[in-house]
């Protein structure tokens, strides 16, 4: 019976209004829509939905506490594996993880369990009071380098545990990518992030921003002289790649990360804030992931006629489905099998065009996808004013170079060992700064896992 | 919420103001020829600056800053006891030469050419030296007169002070560029480097100066950034043919490998935008030429 309701829709905002603004897009489920989407689950035996999440949330029990109200109870089993539901009931892939592998979406749609965690999450977050638990100190110092997922999930952890923690974060504002790289109209800053903070803060998490580490002060100095007994470093993937193309140091070409910084981190579409943003009138974004949506629509929403340019099929975006889908709803233009060869300027050095090549798709690479392959004398041109590069990022190699005897691989990226432990004693890592550009639910588990860690290791001294 | 403290604010020249600001962890860590990143206030942009000095027994540190936008205006508003939202810092590669050893400084001659408020992060760098036994000899070029700054602080940590001013109200009348050729031609003084902190078109004529001695020569350049972590890559500078972030692989670079007509185009990137993130560091001074 359960399964022969519809999937509940969830309210949006009209694309055609969001498209001029930075609100919210997805207004979430309400308590009725929740329990009516919650009776979907068939509560199965082998629930394949939480071998698919990265962090194995206990995804029926949840959904079963929803659809007896008992949302305080739903939100206890979620903490158990995630410290962050309500940002990745929003920016979680799920239909590659919990939902991808649902029952009910072989036949019909799968239950929307990303929905239903945003929805308890938000709950929790209005209703509970996470710092109230009582937690005796232990009397340990640990460090956190960077304020992103998987530094607060650690943070949050070894608090609940009794550790003096303190999360140092080299820019103004708290929360990394959740902050300057994700858009308010995917995951509103005050109204999440910042209380997902607060609610750290409550617990005793101490915040330090302004502080890069490796230049403001060392790990070997957080160690040695302010008596931090362990660090987990955090600080994420933030280096942008480019194409080595012809043209990429015209005026108007910018990395995603630098448009979106001054987009969300910097708030340069409110007229109250000093930075600038440049956008022109036809904006092209080269990539097909995550990062490219959330630059497109920003584009878009500042007012430029603005596009996608991917090498590979709509099959293989890596974006999230759910956001290929607004952009389109949004009026965003997707030019698929389209590689750029150059950025093309004028007399002032100013981008006024791209050339590209069309592709099409030959033999699976290493990643299983098709790779692309130049159609030979395929060569045109698209006129545009600025030309935005989201091809991925790559971990900052400024730790390594300031700690002793810590070591990267051949990407830059720290190693470390399943559980964070890196390849200096008492510094552990996790997030993307070990895997590289990935997910938030990824980095959040591995900040989860490398503060079990730490706790280990702190009383085994 | 963390606050840094103005400990000490001093008009040095038109429109030119000296903030000295209680930053503790930044002056511990600070080396000459780093910068910090300056936010005035919650909607204020993030400005970088050279650090002019810094003391790590007081815990501050020294900036020189221009009025010329929204933001430095905003900034040099402020008065002492006042305090600013963001100071993050030290920022960027020391100077190279603090990583010779003492062996390797031992008879180096250094000629610096500070123009504009460039004059205040060369300071540093001649400061260092001069602890470190080194002789250097300084030239600071300005527009005119009343537009020298670090004059006297200057003075007292080189070897030789040249002054050059385009209206000859001090010193040497005419470019910097006139003045390191009198220098080299004339006097016959010779240098195994040259350091040029100002203008990037100043900065830009000095070095086609110096080629001409092949005269190796550090440029530090000042471009546009926002996070000045390597997170943007707003900074970047073609450098003998090879991109790079002006924030993590400089402030400092050979000057004869700088492509400085793209780093001047780049400045000018938010130029139109009427804020001030692109006019901060477009100086009014002619101290440059040929």
């Amino acid at each position: 019976m359960a399964n022969k309701i519809p999937r509940v829709s969830v309210r949006e905002q009209e694309p055609a209004i969001r498209a001029t603004n930075f609100e919210e897009v997805c207004y979430g489920y309400n308590s009725e829509e929740a329990q009516l989407e919650a009776s979907r689950c068939l509560n199965c035996k082998n629930p394949r939905c939480v071998a698919a999440c990265p962090v194995n949330i206990n995804i029926p029990a949840f959904i079963n506490k929803i659809a007896e109200g008992d949302y305080a109870a739903a939100s206890a089993i979620i903490a158990e594996d995630s410290s962050l539901p309500s940002i990745c009931g929003r920016v979680c892939p799920q239909e590659n993880q919990c939902e991808g592998s649902c029952i009910l979406g072989i036949k019909s749609e799968p239950v929307a369990i990303g929905k239903l965690e945003r929805f308890v999450g938000d709950w929790s977050l209005e209703n509970e009071c996470k710092g109230c638990v009582s937690v005796t100190a232990n009397g340990h110092k640990v460090a956190v380098i960077g304020s992103g997922p998987s530094g607060l999930a650690c943070a949050s952890d070894l608090a609940k545990m009794g550790y003096d923690v303190t999360v140092f974060e080299a820019l103004h504002k708290l929360g990394g990518v959740l902050v300057y790289g994700i858009p308010e109209f995917r995951l509103p800053k005050e109204k999440i992030v910042a209380r997902e903070i607060d609610n750290l803060r409550k617990l005793g998490v101490k915040f330090e921003t302004d502080v890069v580490v490796g230049r403001t002060i060392t790990i070997d100095n957080l160690m040695d002289k302010e008596g931090f007994d362990a660090v987990f470093i955090g600080s994420g993937a933030g280096l942008p790649r480019f194409m080595g193309i012809d043209g990429e140091n015209l005026n108007g070409v910018v990395s995603a990360n630098e448009f979106l910084t001054r987009a969300n981190l910097m708030r340069a579409f409110d007229n109250e804030y000093d930075t600038p943003i440049y956008v022109g009138k036809k904006v092209v974004v080269v990539g097909g992931g995550n990062v490219a949506m959330d630059a497109v629509r920003t584009a878009k929403r500042l007012g430029a006629e603005s596009i996608i340019v991917y090498r590979r099929s709509e099959a293989e975006l890596p974006a999230r489905r759910e956001e290929v889908h607004h952009a389109k709803e949004e009026g965003i233009e997707f030019r698929m099998l389209t590689n750029p060869t150059a950025i093309l300027g004028d007399e002032k050095g100013w981008v006024k065009g791209l050339r590209c090549v069309e592709m099409e798709l030959g033999e699976p690479d290493e990643s299983g996808r098709r790779s692309p392959i130049e159609k030979q004398g395929s060569d045109f041109e698209v006129e545009c004013d600025v030309v935005i590069m989201a091809l991925g990022t790559s971990p900052n190699p400024l730790l390594k170079r300031t700690t002793k005897g810590l070591e990267t691989n051949r990407r830059g990226c720290i190693i470390a060992t399943e559980e964070g432990a890196t390849t200096r004693k008492g510094v552990f890592a996790g997030g993307d700064a070990v895997t590289g550009a990935a997910t938030v639910i990824l980095a959040m588990g591995a900040g989860r896992k490398a503060a079990k860690a730490i706790d280990e290791y702190i009383k085994s001294k | 919420m963390l606050m840094f403290k103005i400990v000490e604010k001093r008009a040095l020249a038109d429109n030119i103001y000296l903030l000295r600001i209680e930053a503790p962890r930044v002056a511990a860590s600070a080396l000459p020829g780093q910068f910090v990143i300056v936010r005035v206030d919650e909607q204020g942009e993030r400005v970088p600056l050279t650090i002019a000095d810094f003391d790590q027994a007081e815990g501050t540190v020294t900036i020189v800053i221009q009025t010329i936008g929204v933001s430095t205006r905003k900034l040099c508003t402020l008065n002492e006891g006042d305090y600013i939202a963001d100071f993050v810092g030290p920022l960027g590669n020391p100077s190279e030469f603090v990583h010779m050893s003492s062996e390797e400084l031992k008879g180096r001659r250094y000629l610096f050419v500070a123009g504009g408020v460039g004059t205040a992060p060369v300071y540093p760098q001649v400061k260092w030296l001069h602890e470190h036994g080194v002789e250097v000899d300084v030239i600071i070029g300005a527009k005119t007169a009343s537009m020298l700054i670090y004059t006297e602080e200057m003075e007292r940590v080189c070897s030789n002070l040249y002054i050059a001013t385009d209206d000859g109200s001090r010193g040497f009348k005419g470019m910097v560029t006139a003045k390191i050729k009198e220098l080299i031609e004339v006097e016959g003084k010779q240098y195994d480097e040259c350091v040029a902190i100002g203008p990037m078109i100043m900065m830009k004529f000095v070095t086609l100066t110096t080629r001409e001695y092949s005269l190796p020569t550090t440029v530090s350049l000042n471009a546009l950034m926002v996070d000045g972590t390597g997170m943007c890559g707003a900074c970047r500078v073609s450098v003998g043919g090879k991109t790079y972030f002006t924030c993590v692989d400089g402030p400092e670079f050979d000057g004869h490998q700088v492509d400085f007509d793209e780093a001047m185009r780049r400045q000018a990137m938010y130029r139109s935008q009427e804020s001030e993130s692109n006019e901060r560091h477009n100086h009014k001074c002619n101290c440059y030429g040929k």
